[in-house]
């Protein structure tokens, strides 16, 4: 059964369609790929999943754990396990990384009605999985993403995801910016989540990323529509042609 | 659309604010009759059985106070004209018997109120592990009700109690300090406290003497159309050392109170006054009725080298705050820092900052305001850093910052900066930024309600604020931030 299952949705941003009819479904355990050309609706497509005021459903649902999505506040989603990577992580001057990941980790702990984790309980948890994804202590000490260079930034992300284990995890152009070594640590960070119970979208312009994050399956979005489906192969199919015969964008 | 809640305009100011601290205690209480008069101030004298020089001091005070006019002119603040006929000048919970000698003897009514409050005012409730314990003097309306830890203090020669009671024990120490950094005449708020003050703290810290504990203050206002005039004054002698950290609340009501205090600091040869205030006074409600008109003056003299005072505020509450700590730096070397969080909601009005009197050689002053604004409230900085021709080497740092929320407030700043000695460093930094949507979501995503998502983002644009606040008040303060902007996004 599906974990989250995307229905006909249609969607306009200040009054522009942008998604015309998405359907996509995913169970535990997959990853999915997400690729297409800039514009074809990718961000808007995980902003919505997220819960991201400013988009006007125009039709359509999605339905998470049988559960109505769309009817849930951004913060009832994330207790409920949705996470989104942002392609831009936001800085928030004096809050160190690890107060807010401590601050964040409790209110979802609070909102599912189990106990809040103590500073020694949370500081065991965090240096675990800081050592797995090479994230230093200064990194935590510091306030989040302030002077982070890109690479800090979209492990902090990971570190994040790690932190939080969501059951869906949607990842925003998070190789965008990145050179080879950050991009190895970060999918290096996503693979170790990887579980029959946890599902992942990953969306991305190249299919760079999925040398090390392999999919299950590779979607093809573009004018707002899901134009083709297949598995890993339609991946490498696009590096080779670029998305010049979905009608629009450029080739990588 | 599926439900309009998730994609709400976040900043829209909708849902009420919750003052926890607005009951009202219902215990019978003395009280003068209402209005101001040589009488009544006859009356307070007597009622504490003040000496002739006191009484004389306050009659002085009234007569010049006749001959005053309300400030209206200067402060960001838009206020009726007061009608000090309309107040009472003196409300005391009744006493059983002769008064309390002991914690045993408060009214249990009282003793209550605290703990409802959250303050302890029995010794034996001791924060774990943090200090030793925290010595308290709670005020309620117009005078003392309990001071913890005296004796323990006592031993160590450091002076703790109310005022009224140093008026009678410790004479000459008052009589010589008070009224010595803020004269009776100082503005029209400090003459009136001058004329018709009730209670507050007197601290003394004698010679190389570092107390062992905070000491704080609580003042409760819970009669009706009553005036809270408390002085506080607080002496450290050459060596000596002090914490001194006061708290205010009082009932929600629809009639606006008044509290007019002074507080006066000496701080003699390589001594330090670390203050620190949480002023949660009932700020009125959305449309701006009821609440406190808070007019204080505070200043501190570091009438010695290498003296020290600092002041640390957080200001929540009040209808209007009038107030500026302030450090004369007169001894050679001494030093002085402002630290200040003030944050308005619905139709509260702050106006407040500092002033940095550089008299001495080598002094130096730092000065970090923090400024937060929501719903229709307005937020002024105004400071003023003033070097005199002796000053040489002076140093001051400035650092203004305002944070707004939502589109309808107001954050000013208003820096004064005079220098008459041309070998001095004067820095001025000010920031204005606003907590945008971006980051309310991305706290939203992670799990965070908007109301915790701004107290968070507040909390850390205050943070080098809140770090100078003792350790045991300042998750107390965090929540508090929390609670004060509630209502402020929705």
């Amino acid at each position: 059964m599906a974990l989250i299952e995307i229905h006909d949705l249609h969607a306009a941003v200040h009054g522009k369609p942008i998604l015309r009819g998405v359907s996509l479904s995913i169970a535990p355990g997959e990853v999915h790929a997400i690729m297409g050309p800039n514009g074809a609706g990718k961000s808007t497509l995980s902003n919505i999943i997220a819960g991201r005021p400013d988009y006007e459903i125009t039709g359509g649902s999605i339905t998470y754990e049988n559960r109505d999505l769309l009817a849930l506040a951004p913060e009832e989603r994330a207790a409920a396990g949705i996470f989104l990577a942002f392609q831009y992580p936001v800085e928030i001057p004096g809050v160190t990384t690890t107060t807010f990941l401590k601050a964040a980790l409790n209110a979802q702990r609070k909102a599912r009605g189990e106990g809040e984790v103590d500073v020694m309980q949370f500081l065991k948890l965090i240096r675990e999985k800081t050592q797995q994804l090479g994230v230093s202590d200064d990194m935590l000490k510091r306030p989040l993403n302030v002077g982070f260079s890109g690479g800090e930034k979209k492990r902090t992300e990971v570190l994040q995801m790690a932190v939080l284990e969501p059951r869906f995890a949607v990842l925003d152009e998070t190789d965008s910016g990145l050179d080879i070594d950050a991009l190895k640590i970060v999918a290096g960070g996503v693979n170790a989540l990887r579980s029959a119970t946890r599902a992942f979208l990953v969306i991305t312009h190249y299919q760079r990323l999925l040398d090390s994050i392999i999919p299950d399956y590779v979607h093809v979005l573009a004018g707002g529509r899901i134009v083709r489906s297949g598995t890993r192969e339609l991946a490498l199919e696009l590096e080779a042609t670029g998305y010049a015969p979905f009608g629009q964008g450029s080739a990588p | 659309m599926a439900a309009d809640a998730p994609y709400a305009d976040p900043f829209k100011a909708v849902a009420e604010q919750k003052y926890k601290y607005g009951f009202v205690t219902d215990i019978e209480a003395d009280r003068a009759p209402m209005g101001l008069n040589e009488d009544i101030i006859r009356f307070i004298s007597h009622k504490k059985n003040e000496p002739s020089w006191l009484l004389e001091w306050r009659l002085k005070a009234y007569r010049l106070w006749l001959t005053l006019e309300e400030p209206h002119h200067w402060a960001r603040l838009d206020y009726p004209v007061i009608d000090y006929q309309g107040y009472c000048y003196y409300a005391a919970p009744r006493r059983r018997g002769d008064g309390p000698n002991s914690l045993e003897e408060v009214d249990p009514k009282l003793l209550e109120t605290y703990k409802k409050l959250g303050i302890p005012l029995k010794e034996q409730e001791i924060l774990a592990g943090v200090t030793e314990g925290i010595a308290v003097d709670a005020v309620f309306d117009s005078v003392s009700v309990a001071t913890t830890y005296k004796k323990k203090l006592e031993a160590m020669g450091v002076i703790f109690c109310p005022m009224s009671e140093a008026v009678q024990n410790h004479p000459d120490l008052v009589q010589t300090y008070l009224g010595s950094v803020v004269p009776y005449s100082d503005n029209f708020f400090a003459t009136l406290n001058s004329a018709v003050f009730t209670d507050g703290s007197f601290v003394y810290v004698p010679k190389g003497v570092r107390c062992p504990m905070e000491l704080s203050t609580y003042f409760r206002i819970n009669e009706k159309n009553t005036g809270q005039f408390e002085r506080t004054l607080i002496i450290a002698d050459a060596g000596a050392s002090v914490s001194y950290l006061e708290g205010c609340t009082a009932p929600q009501r629809d009639e606006n109170q008044l509290h007019a205090a002074v507080v006066e600091l000496v701080a003699f040869d390589d001594a330090e006054i670390k203050y620190s205030t949480v002023q949660n006074w009932y700020p009125g409600d959305e449309e701006g009725r009821g609440g406190i008109y808070n007019f204080v003056t505070k200043r501190g003299a570091c009438r010695g080298r290498n003296s020290r005072i600092s002041w640390t505020q957080v200001e929540t509450g009040s209808a209007i705050t009038w107030k500026y700590p302030s450090c004369i730096l007169q001894g050679d070397n001494s030093s002085g820092a402002f630290y200040s969080v003030a944050i308005t909601n619905h139709r509260q009005q702050a106006d407040t900052g500092t002033k940095m009197i550089h008299i001495g050689r080598n002094t130096r002053s730092r000065i970090v305001a923090k400024g937060i604004a929501a719903g229709r409230s307005n937020s002024t900085y105004r400071g003023l850093v003033r070097v005199l021709p002796r000053a040489s080497g002076a140093h001051n740092h400035t650092q203004c910052d305002s944070l707004l929320i939502g589109d309808r407030c107001g954050a000013h700043t208003v820096p004064y900066i005079e220098a008459r000695h041309p070998a001095v460093r004067l820095e001025h930094e000010a920031t204005t930024s606003k907590i945008s949507e971006e980051q309310l979501f991305y706290c939203r995503q992670r799990g965070l309600s908007d109301e915790e998502a701004v107290a968070l983002i507040v909390n850390g644009f205050c943070r080098e604020v809140m770090q100078n606040l003792p350790m045991e008040f300042a998750v107390e303060a965090q929540k508090l931030i929390g609670i004060s902007l509630e209502g402020s996004v929705g």
